[in-house]
């Protein structure tokens, strides 16, 4: 067993060095900026930078209105699916796993395709329009995660035993919905949002093509013209992801848990 | 009394802080078949995977067949186990399951194979070779389990627990089939459980196990009719314990709930005054009063339990009730509760419990 | 007597009338998913399939696919392929020794939860920062690069290396590929009981036959079915490739962004024709991936 032990340490540490060292380069490369002394001016002239903000900032209002979105589209439908109608569950879970299959570039060109000028339903005749297309495809990228985080939520509490239980004892639907679906909901749907915002701040594929302002883009072409601020922006990118999956972790551990499942 | 083929001696076992086996020490026969037999958490499994070679104890020897085992790896030892929970290799069919062991020891292949067909004739699932685990019962996965221990003939078999996940029906049936392969196979088992029924109907001895020590090593009929500890007492079988005040030590005079009887014999040093705990089996206590019982008691009828061939009767005697059973009679009705009823039983049944 | 009768005719009919009533209201709550499914995913996929099989006059015809047989296009999804496939192997492989480390190597409780909560984030790291990332640790001036080449004097561009290249860009894309692969196989990797192993060992198996007769083979479909799921993951991924290599390294998704962009082919069909290549690519590698992932369920029931 020790053999086997030191065997694990060396994988393990191998595995380690190959994520941190990109890392620590990266943070090592950001730094470099002024000559000779490590000094964070990238992050300065990064933060500084007015495109920076605008495009950020853009990308932040985008997953928000993503967010919402895919909560509407979603929740309703996976807490249907399991009191209901049970016998779509296939349909809807292979509907789901489509944005995995089909890749982005594909369905953002289905979308210039479908939803040009000239078509009954112009998005991208407008801005405005556009933007909202982008929303929509950021909400189909999203839809596994989101689907699978509500549905997992929704399965570990049961709720269709909670909700016959309720009713039994005389609850209107209000009162389910406030006092039993929403709260057991609310963590995994918090889930999802932050990973569809990890996905959304970052995406660079259809917004590139969409032609629309947002940070995906940005970071493209900062890389094409700068030597150091790409680096910087890599670190904030990394951190911001982290952030997000931290969120999600620590959340987790506010979900209810299952009331069959033993307390651990 | 057989040869020892399993000795156990001294054995001890503590993770970390908590000693989970103590001064553990009993000798088996060839052919014999042992029941461990107690609560979760009293040691049983953690003893028989010391035999088994899961854990090492922290003091203490475990000899099978005259050889010391203790510092061998579980491959080296020549036992055969069954799991609780099958553990049934998912991808390969019945046959090569229980022909495991087989190929593992580099048996040749025709010889192998006639085992095979053996031992799926004797767990009688001869059409399931060609079947996965998957595909089967709790049951019959079991019985393959069995089969696999069994095929590459070990010299001592352990069971954890076997059927402890099986439905009511099963465990019985599936309790008398083992047994009777043991008895065939005349292989040396330990038997792990925490069901006093599967203990007693299928061992020859039973070890009473309760917070990592023995408390009772002993034939099925010995521990049932003989417990030598209060734990015992309560664990295997129901028990009914009044309390008693000994009126006058002398001439052996017991006051249970205002009535008094003579229990001379039992009464080893105890003084006037002190209070015993007197035991009775539901089966010792007659309803009504009965030749060659010399004690009665009198009370009322608390509850009435029809359970089919078998009445169950609880009487309130005062202070303290008791539970019997009568048998049912057609001809008869059975009694109503808040009837006047009298018990009488034989002194000679009762037994003192110290501690 | 009569009002049993009453009630039992009343009882009869009003569960009819509540049928009829019941079944819109069912759908409409999941109506709004499925139009939107619809919309935004099915038909602007299908709308592309059909016109990869269409040309300018709206006939059916094959010429499209038949034009990717151009060998600049062959070898955009040669390359996409090798790429994809050899970052899913190593990814798989690599992935798999470190899930075997943190599950079965009895390390201490804390290296388990720290890997898998680094590669959630990592998996996700996809896209242009990684390209970034990348260039700073092995590109020209990158840390690694002047590292070695002052503490060991080896120059790795020296070797014919360089981080803009097909392998550049897989060691690239295992940084994403390792996590996925170490976050799908835990969970197959926890479900190889403990008692199998045990049952093996009283059985006289060592611990290597073990691995070879049965922990491997319960493995394998899961090991497979992710192997093509990394596969199909990189084939579909454009921006880190995109911001690394720029266009130099001709892989099917930069083809078919530039054909987007600008009609570089000349033929728009041929867009529609290059998108289906990709979607019947990865559309295979899914149904592989889910066969295998039903027989590997089934076994472990």
């Amino acid at each position: 067993m020790r053999v086997a032990r030191i065997w694990a340490w060396i994988t393990f540490g191998i595995g380690a060095a190959y994520f941190f060292i990109p890392l620590i380069a990266t943070l090592e490369f950001s730094m470099r900026m002024r000559r000779g002394e490590y000094s964070f001016d990238a992050y300065r002239i990064v933060l500084g930078d007015e495109r920076f903000q605008a495009t950020f900032g853009y990308s932040v209002v985008v997953a928000i209105f993503t967010i919402l979105l895919g909560v509407l589209v979603v929740v309703p439908t996976a807490y249907w699916i399991r009191l209901r109608m049970p016998q779509l569950r296939p349909i809807v879970e292979f509907i789901t796993l489509l944005p995995l299959i089909i890749p982005a570039i594909v369905i953002v060109f289905g979308y210039i395709r479908m939803y040009g000028s000239n078509s009954p339903l112009p998005f991208l005749g407008s801005a405005r329009g556009t933007d909202v297309l982008l929303i929509i495809g950021y909400a189909t990228l999203a839809l596994p995660y989101m689907y699978r985080a509500v549905d997992t939520g929704l399965r570990t509490i049961d709720v269709r035993t909670l909700t016959e239980a309720a009713q039994i004892l005389g609850a209107g639907w209000a009162t389910i919905i406030a006092r039993i679906i929403l709260p057991n909901v609310l963590i995994a749907v918090l889930s999802g949002a932050f990973l569809t915002f990890a996905i959304v701040i970052g995406e660079f594929t259809m917004a590139s093509l969409l032609n629309r302002p947002a940070f995906g883009p940005y970071l493209q072409n900062i890389g094409a013209n700068r030597a150091y601020e790409p680096a910087a922006l890599a670190v904030i990118a990394f951190a911001i992801t982290w952030g997000c999956m931290s969120v999600i972790q620590i959340l987790s551990r506010f979900a209810p848990r299952s009331a069959s499942a033993p307390a651990n | 009394m057989a040869e020892t083929f399993l000795s156990i001696q001294n054995v001890r076992k503590a993770f970390g802080a908590t000693t989970v086996v103590q001064d553990f020490d009993l000798d088996v026969g060839r052919g014999e078949f042992v029941s461990f037999l107690g609560p979760s958490g009293c040691g049983k499994t953690t003893m028989l995977r010391i035999v088994a070679g899961f854990e090492e104890p922290s003091a203490g020897q475990v000899m099978i067949g005259g050889k010391d085992v203790t510092n061998l790896k579980p491959n080296q030892r020549d036992i055969g186990m069954v799991f609780q929970a099958y553990a049934l290799f998912p991808n390969l069919t019945v046959a090569q399951n229980i022909g495991f062991g087989l190929k593992v020891a580099g048996v040749p292949k025709a010889q192998a194979e006639a085992r095979v067909v053996e031992m799926l004739s004797i767990i009688k699932l001869p059409e399931f070779g060609a079947r996965y685990p998957y595909q089967l019962s709790g049951g019959q996965q079991q019985r393959v389990a069995l089969a696999r221990a069994l095929a590459p003939k070990p010299k001592l078999l352990l069971l954890d627990e076997p059927l402890s996940a099986l439905d009511a029906k099963v465990r019985v049936s599936l309790r008398e089939e083992i047994r009777s392969i043991q008895k065939k196979t005349g292989i040396t088992t330990i038997f792990v459980t925490h069901d006093q029924e599967e203990a007693l109907s299928m061992s020859d001895r039973i070890v009473v196990m309760y917070g990592g020590k023995v408390e009772q090593v002993g034939t099925p009929f010995e521990i049932y009719n003989k417990p030598a500890t209060k734990f015992v007492a309560n664990f295997v079988g129901t028990l009914n314990v009044l309390e008693g005040t000994v009126s006058n030590a002398q001439s052996g005079r017991v006051r249970i709930d205002k009535k008094e009887i003579a229990i001379k014999s039992k009464l080893n040093g105890s003084k006037t005054g002190d209070v015993l705990s007197l035991a009775l089996r539901p089966e010792a206590i007659s309803l009504g009063r009965r030749p060659g019982n010399d004690a009665t008691l009198s009370g009322e009828i608390a509850e009435v339990h029809f359970l089919g061939s078998v009445i169950r009767v609880r009487v309130n005697l005062g202070n303290s009730a008791v539970s019997l059973d009568t048998f049912n009679s057609p001809a008869a009705p059975p009694p109503m509760v808040g009837d006047k009823a009298e018990v009488s039983f034989k002194v000679g049944d009762l037994l003192v419990l110290e501690g | 007597m009569t009002d049993i009768s009453v009630s039992g005719s009343i009882r009869q009919s009003t569960p009819r009338a509540g049928q009829r009533v019941r079944l819109p209201t069912q759908w409409l709550g999941v109506a709004p998913f499925f139009i939107f499914a619809l919309m935004f995913l099915i038909l602007p996929t299908t709308y592309l399939i059909l016109g990869a099989f269409q040309n300018d006059a709206g006939e059916f015809t094959l010429e499209n696919i038949a034009a990717l047989s151009r060998p600049s296009i062959v070898n955009a999804y040669w390359i996409s392929i090798r790429i994809s496939f050899t970052s899913a192997i190593l990814g798989a492989l690599v992935g798999l020794a470190i899930a075997i480390a943190i599950v079965r190597g009895g390390l201490p409780p804390w290296v388990r939860s720290a890997t898998m909560t680094f590669s959630g984030v990592a998996s996700n790291f996809a896209g242009v920062p990684l390209a970034f990332a990348f260039l700073a640790t092995l590109g020209r001036l990158g840390l690694v690069t002047v590292l070695l080449n002052t503490l060991a004097g080896f120059n790795i561009y020296s070797t014919g290396f360089n981080i803009l290249s097909f392998w550049g860009l897989t060691l690239t894309y295992l940084y994403f590929q390792i996590p996925l692969m170490v976050v799908i196989i835990t969970p197959a990797i926890d479900g190889l009981k403990r008692e199998w192993g045990e049952a093996a060992a009283t059985l006289g198996a060592t611990q290597f036959q073990y691995w070879r007769m049965v922990a491997i083979p319960v493995l394998w479909p899961s090991f497979l079915g992710t192997v093509v799921l990394l596969f199909a993951n990189a084939f579909g991924a454009i921006a880190t490739a995109y911001a690394l290599t720029g266009s130099s390294l001709n892989i099917v998704p930069i083809l078919l962004y530039a054909q987007i962009r600008g009609d570089v082919l000349h033929n728009p069909h041929l867009g529609y024709a290059l998108a289906f290549g990709m979607i019947f690519i990865t559309g295979l590698a899914n149904v592989l991936y889910l066969w295998f992932r039903t027989r590997s369920e089934r076994w472990l029931k």
